[in-house]
């Protein structure tokens, strides 16, 4: 019996490479910043997560990040960790998370998906297998939040895969741990506008006008802005600061606010927070 | 090729943090700079005579070391009575770390720990703590040198732990209750690192076991060394030989790592730890992370884990509040995979047993946590021989856990 049959072949499943540095590269041709929506997989339930997933390109997501739900997350406030919750208990999986990026790519093959997630639910689906497999399903990046570049090594496969290795950048990261940071990052570096956890407080602008340039001069890379960037007029600002701004917790306040009393989603769910989207990339085009 | 010490299993961690393959540092960029100040801090420290000088000013003066290294002639006929045979029934020794100021071994590595967290110029104490030992003793060291002081702890540990609660206040601490997760150990561990994420650079995370990202897990346990280190002189001047037997509970296994860490090179003395096998191993309500879990990453280390099949962290359960976590130091999973140290499980069940008997014959009212080693004590002693020595690490005392075990036992107080 021939073994390979239902293997899927990876050299024909694997997406072209680079669809992050492709989307980077129109947007700077067009002189504007990307807006990078996140949704946390499965929240508050698959077909409503998906929805969102689905529609966030049609308001304007240049690049999406899929939060994949984890018991623990230590980096994230609690609008992040309810979501996390939520997900968890609709069934949210790194397995589930991949279908979900399997069914967008369907309709859509040029739109970033990049997951972010805690590294023990990958390693426990196995750090290999989920490389092969997410790069199967049509991710372009990896954002793992707990592990620094000093312990890069276990995330070796995600280069073979094709996948780009996000790099976070944070106000703690000094000139001379830069270079270390920087070292093998790919696609585009992510930074943490605060030293804190998601969703608590913002950034001065003031203080991202002075750290991206600084950021700059050591890499070529776009660079996105996350954490506490929560209103229309930060994403503007944030993606003219750099090249793109992350847009977490207040997506999900809204999706949360939008919730019946048992936590199930209402018809308006959807809408509601593409209405959101919608509104921050209009203020981040019209920066462009 | 390294040399004569390559044979000695005292080296660890290496320049990563690692046991083996355990430990490491994983935490979010925003953390790591300020772990790598901690390890430069600490490498400094440690090797600065003065330092090292007061920590021990503090232990012998405040804390009251060495602890005595007590000989339970009672529990020992009792096991004798129990043997088999004449020739069988090991002699019994208890490290009294319950004398120490604050009830446990916490404050040992709590204060090394605060005099380091003075020396980086930080103000602001954070702890977590699960039976509300490792809160008191951080609270207690904060009061002495005028710190703030900030404990996370569980919610439901806030509840069965009142009295330790109230006593982390007197002392002028902020305790903060947990609610995520289950409101136990680990949640308030979350919380904490949480909090020093957002508050970097006036405030230092005082861990209160050998887990979390490196350097603690190596930290913790040299200052908890002196347990070993004390111990390992009382029985020779004692007995003239080491002891054929080491046993101390494990839950984060601070205590433990202290006890055997300076005996790891001894090959003739048996170490043993204990997990909480709750309402048994092979129910859903157990800490064991050795026995029944396998390795993952959390709070910042590879280590063995409770966990599902899809990597999503598992409340413990285990009648003492201290043992009730998921994970466990990474030096200990190293010591399961080399079988240099065997690790058992006793229940909830076993350890009030043990509990009652200790207090019973040897009038020591020993910790929930403490009970659960001497469980095993109870198992090993009387199929010993009968010139041979157990060392137990009775590592604090039980006043804080009578409400929980006048309520097992149906009694009201």
């Amino acid at each position: 019996m021939s073994q390979s049959t239902l293997a899927p072949d990876s050299t024909a499943t694997t997406p072209p490479r680079g669809r992050i540095a492709a989307r980077f590269a129109a947007l700077k041709q067009e002189g504007r910043g990307a807006l990078m929506p996140f949704l946390e997989a499965y929240d508050p339930d698959p077909a409503t997560s998906l929805a969102i997933l689905r529609g966030m390109p049609g308001a304007g997501a240049d690049l999406i990040e899929i939060g994949v739900p984890f018991s623990d997350p230590m980096a994230d406030g609690p609008t992040v960790q309810l979501a996390g919750q939520r997900a968890l208990k609709a069934g949210g999986t790194v397995a589930g998370a991949l279908a979900m990026v399997r069914d967008f790519r369907r309709g859509d093959d040029e739109t970033p998906i990049i997951l972010m997630g805690y590294v023990n639910p990958f390693m426990s689906y196995g750090i290999e297998r989920f490389c092969v497999d997410a790069a199967a399903s049509g991710v372009d990046g990896l954002i793992v939040v707990d592990v620094p570049p000093e312990e890069a090594d276990v995330l070796a496969p995600a280069a073979a895969q094709g996948l780009d290795l996000i790099r976070l950048v944070a106000p703690t990261t000094d000139e001379k741990r830069l270079p270390v940071v920087l070292n093998g990052a790919s696609g585009f570096i992510y930074y943490v506008a605060i030293a804190g956890i998601t969703g608590t407080r913002s950034a001065e602008a003031s203080a991202l006008a002075e750290a991206i340039p600084r950021l700059r001069k050591h890499t070529d890379l776009p660079i996105a802005i996350g954490f506490g960037v929560r209103t229309p007029q930060q994403a503007a600002e944030a993606a003219t600061i750099a090249d793109g701004a992350v847009v977490a917790s207040a997506l999900i306040d809204t999706l949360a606010r939008s919730l019946d009393e048992q936590g199930r989603a209402r018809p308006d769910t959807v809408r509601r927070v593409l209405d959101q989207v919608r509104e921050l990339a209009e203020a981040v085009r019209a920066r462009g | 090729m390294n040399q004569p010490l390559i044979n000695s299993l005292r080296q660890g961690p290496d320049a990563r943090g690692r046991f083996g393959q355990f430990g490491g540092r994983y935490v979010a960029e925003t953390l790591m700079p300020l772990l790598l100040e901690v390890e430069q801090a600490y490498e400094s420290a440690k090797n600065d005579a003065a330092f090292m000088a007061e920590w021990r000013r503090l232990l012998k003066d405040y804390v009251g070391r060495p602890s005595p290294l007590w000989l339970c002639e009672r529990l020992t006929e009792h096991f004798r009575a129990l043997a088999a045979s004449p020739e069988l029934g090991a002699k019994i020794y208890f490290k009294r770390e319950e004398l120490n100021h604050t009830g446990a071994h916490k404050i040992n590595a709590v204060l090394g720990q605060i005099l380091l967290a003075r020396r980086m110029g930080r103000s602001r104490i954070l702890a977590e703590t699960g039976a509300g030992q490792h809160g008191v003793a951080t609270a207690t060291a904060c009061a002495l040198f005028g710190l703030k002081c900030v404990v996370y702890m569980g919610a439901t540990d806030v509840e069965r732990q009142a009295p330790n609660v109230f006593r982390m206040k007197l002392l002028g601490a902020e305790v903060v209750s947990v609610t995520a997760g289950a409101g136990t150990l680990k949640d308030a561990m979350n919380e904490a690192l949480r909090d020093w994420t957002a508050n970097i650079h006036d405030t230092y995370y005082c861990i209160g076991t050998v887990a979390g990202p490196h350097p603690y897990p190596q930290m913790v346990r040299d200052f908890q060394c002196v347990v070993g280190v004390e111990t390992r002189q009382q029985i020779l001047a004692m007995e003239g030989r080491l002891p054929d037997a080491l046993v101390c509970a494990v839950g984060g296994g601070s205590s433990a790592m202290g006890l055997f860490h300076p005996f790891l090179d001894d090959k003739e003395v048996a170490l043993w730890g204990v997990e909480a096998a709750g309402r048994g191993m092979d129910t859903l309500e157990h800490a064991a992370s050795l026995n029944r879990g396998r390795p993952g990453v959390l709070h910042g280390n590879l280590t063995y884990l409770l966990q599902d099949q899809h990597g999503q962290i598992k409340e413990a359960h285990s009648i003492s509040a201290g043992l009730d976590y998921p994970g466990i130091g990474p030096e200990h999973s190293w010591l399961h995979e080399t079988g240099r140290a065997t690790y058992v499980g006793a229940t909830d069940d076993e350890a009030l047993e043990a509990f009652q008997l200790c207090s019973k014959l040897e009038g020591i009212i020993p910790a929930l946590e403490s009970a659960h080693g001497l469980a095993q004590v109870m198992k090993m002693a009387p199929t010993m021989p009968r010139d041979s020595i157990i060392v137990l690490n009775l590592s604090g005392r039980g006043d804080k856990d009578i409400f929980t075990v006048a309520k097992h036992l149906g009694e009201t107080l």
